[in-house]
């Protein structure tokens, strides 16, 4: 099956059809990544350019992995150093590069809402790695596969996401991909990180973690994002490690084969207990990173294809 | 020099009535309304369609000083003129804000030469908007300043507003406010709810309103002035209002055109010429606004005319300006309540044109023998899609564009002169 939309911009716009294709071709990736050789050429004479406007270390490194490892040509583009500093326009920047015929733009945006803008005026296939505290599409896919992998399905589940929800663009990627995928989703968190109206998304949320994590398949934490806070949220972070930090105590009242995830980058001793984290019996976070490569790979080779598929539009 | 408007559909606001007739204007004024046509009088015939008191939009914003580029006093009042809107009242929120009566009468000079609309300035409340000193209420008066406001920015300091409010009250000078509690407001593109956190937007409960709201009724009942909410928007802050009109304070409320027609989600996918101050409520406080409006809780409707740049509305959401150009929609817009049922004729032109008159101390807004003839004629059914770029505005920002609308204006009289149709 094939992406119905040119670009990937949100979780919200896929079929679950959509999803399952994306999460079947990335085993293959994951198959490959592991071989000496990493190279495919689904991407070949391609040019991808990843446009951070958000400093990321994680999430640029894999989609520039993974756009080399299937033969494209990447270029990173620091936008934080370059002539938006000199007041140019997010359209204006996008029309430039839009000028010089690139075929994947991942596009990583402080607001909401920025990466749709920009998709509006380019004629390449869009990536959003994280839009605001809006959607972070290829994290909840690549959160997605290592459950699917450590788990053997997505439906009918019970997976808790746990902490800062209201500034998160992770939490509702996921939120809207595993309520397609037809799991059972709990916020946990302090009343203060719960976005209001998250009652009405069909979560159940609770300022509790054992209420939350009772009988959980899944417990996936959040970073606490103190860089988006103006301050207040929470008294104190040992207080908050005491509510709602994941240590041994509070996993153990989720089920005893709960996986613990982390989309990194993590406060050890804020929201998780470092030794937990590390604990290869309990912990998938690094199988995320892994994942995340190959469903990059995935998205892209998808997105790529359906541009083939296409006829191509007439440049204005 | 005698005008006859024959055979028309007249909408007295002050009777609460429609009644077939014609209208009789002798040198700017209304002279009788009746059959009477004395020899030499010039006819209009209406053709059955609606004739109404000219609207008077308190809070239009003309950009003038300062951002032309946007909007001068020639389109605007094109626009105006195109709409239906007879009197502009215009805001203070100009760079350099109209807070001396040199710049008022800069506004008054300007508006004279190129409006065809009558224009009726409005003042700041304190100096440059900042909130800390007030304005020369008394001069600014003498030029012709109709009322103070700092438009959307709050007066924060508690004392500094009381202060000013016991001092208008001594003039006789009304204040508009724009009830927000600003610290919960700070920031936010959306209203606080399950649509606005899905699209991660930075968001304001709308119990913002309703906190702003009981602080400056608070210091009316304490000072006794009169005082006019800009917009009153959510069935919370209704209540609020309708406390304080029964205890008999000098208060009266307005509301946007936008905030009656459109709700939350009609930003859709980050349509940012659906962001407007305060941001579009949810459905629930949409429909009581509309039932305020029908009782007369609200007193006035308004444009809230506020010209943005392509520019500045193609950006990120919670970057984009605020505020859309609504003088020429403002009347098809507001016939939609009337399509739906929700409020009749004369209830609409109560709140487009009588009440905001008589708040002001106007004598335009009626249709009465000694008003003013500022008159506009309209077919309440005509129907059309709007498309943004025919507007008379320089700024296109209007989120009604593609719409299906119905009610035209064909015609638009300012003291009996025609000036649009």
């Amino acid at each position: 099956m094939a992406l119905r939309g040119p670009h990937l911009l949100g979780i919200e716009p896929l079929a679950p059809g959509e999803i399952t294709a994306i999460l079947d071709l990335a085993e293959t990736y994951v198959t490959l990544n592991r071989q000496p050789d990493k190279h495919g050429d689904a991407l070949a004479g391609l040019t991808q350019i990843n446009m951070f406007f958000e400093a990321s270390t994680r999430t640029q490194a894999s989609f520039e992995i993974a756009g080399k490892r299937l033969g494209a040509d990447v270029m990173n583009m620091g936008v934080a150093a370059s002539s938006v500093k000199k007041g140019e326009t997010l359209i204006d920047t996008a029309m430039t590069l839009n000028a010089m015929h690139p075929d994947l733009l991942v596009v990583r945006h402080p607001h909401s809402g920025a990466v749709n803008l920009l998709a509006e005026k380019v004629t390449c296939s869009v990536l959003n790695a994280g839009d605001g505290r809006h959607e972070h599409p290829t994290q909840a896919l690549l959160d997605a596969l290592t459950i699917r992998r450590a788990k053997g399905r997505l439906h009918r589940l019970t997976v808790a996401i746990c902490g800062d929800i209201a500034h998160s663009r992770v939490a509702r990627s996921n939120i809207l991909l595993l309520g397609r995928m037809e799991s059972r989703v709990r916020l946990v968190g302090p009343p203060t990180l719960i976005p209001a109206g998250a009652a009405e998304w069909g979560v159940e949320v609770t300022d509790r973690m054992e209420e939350g994590l009772d009988g959980a398949d899944v417990v996936m934490m959040l970073r606490l994002q103190k860089e988006r806070m103006d301050g207040g949220f929470i008294p104190s972070e040992r207080e908050y490690y005491h509510r709602f930090g994941l240590d041994a105590e509070k996993l153990a009242l989720a089920k005893p084969d709960a996986i613990v995830m982390h989309p990194g980058p993590m406060n050890r001793g804020v929201e998780i207990d470092g030794t937990l984290a590390d604990d290869i019996n309990r912990s998938v976070i690094q199988d995320q990173v892994e994942m995340g490569v190959a469903v990059r790979m995935a998205a892209m080779d998808l997105l790529a294809r359906a541009r083939k598929a296409r006829p191509r539009e007439v440049m204005a | 020099m005698r005008v006859v408007f024959r055979n028309a559909r007249l909408i007295d606001p002050e009777a609460g009535e429609v009644r077939d007739g014609a209208l009789l204007v002798e040198d700017g004024a209304i002279a009788a309304l009746g059959d009477a046509e004395p020899a030499g009088a010039e006819i209009v015939d209406c053709g059955g369609l609606c004739l109404a008191p000219g609207i008077v939009d308190i809070g239009v914003k003309v950009s003038e000083p300062g951002e032309r580029h946007k909007e001068s006093f020639r389109s605007a009042g094109a626009a105006a003129a195109r709409g239906g809107v007879t009197t502009m009242v215009t805001r203070p929120d100009t760079e350099p804000a109209i807070d001396t009566p040199e710049t008022l009468e800069f506004v008054r000079r300007r508006a004279n030469e190129a409006a065809p609309v009558r224009v009726m300035p409005m003042a700041a409340l304190t100096k440059g908007r900042a909130g800390r000193e007030m304005v020369e209420i008394g001069f600014l008066q003498d030029a012709g300043a109709v009322a103070f406001t700092d438009c959307d920015r709050v007066v924060e300091n508690t004392k500094v507003f009381s202060r000013a409010l016991t001092y208008a009250r001594s003039l006789g000078a009304l204040v508009i406010g724009h009830p927000q509690e600003p610290g919960l407001s700070a920031g936010a593109a959306a209203t606080s709810g399950k649509f606005a956190s899905l699209k991660g937007l930075p968001a304001v409960s709308p119990m913002a309103e309703r906190l702003g709201l009981d602080r400056d009724l608070g210091l009316v009942e304490m000072t006794g002035a009169a005082y006019h909410a800009d917009q009153v928007t959510t069935a919370r802050g209704l209540e609020r209002l309708a406390r304080a009109k029964a205890a008999g304070l000098d208060v009266t409320a307005g509301i946007s055109i936008h905030h009656l027609t459109l709700n939350e989600f009609d930003v859709g996918d980050y349509r940012t010429f659906f962001k407007v101050k305060p941001p579009l409520r949810s459905e629930t406080d949409r429909v009581a606004a509309v039932e305020a409006v029908a009782t007369g809780l609200i007193d006035v409707i308004s444009s809230m005319h506020t010209p943005q740049s392509e520019e500045e509305k193609r950006r990120p959401f919670e970057e984009a300006a605020s505020g859309a150009v609504a003088l020429e929609t403002l009347l098809p817009a507001a016939l939609r309540l009337h399509h739906a049922g929700a409020v009749d004729l004369p209830g609409l032109f109560r709140a487009l044109a009588l009440n905001p008159a008589r708040r002001l101390g106007l004598p335009n807004g009626r249709l009465a023998a000694g008003a003013p003839a500022d008159l506009v004629l309209f077919d309440p059914d005509a129907p059309f899609v709007l498309d943004r770029w025919a507007l008379a505005s320089k700024s296109k920002n209007t989120p009604f564009d593609g719409a299906r609308m119905q009610g035209r204006v064909t015609g638009t009289w300012v003291g009996g002169k025609r000036v649009f149709g």
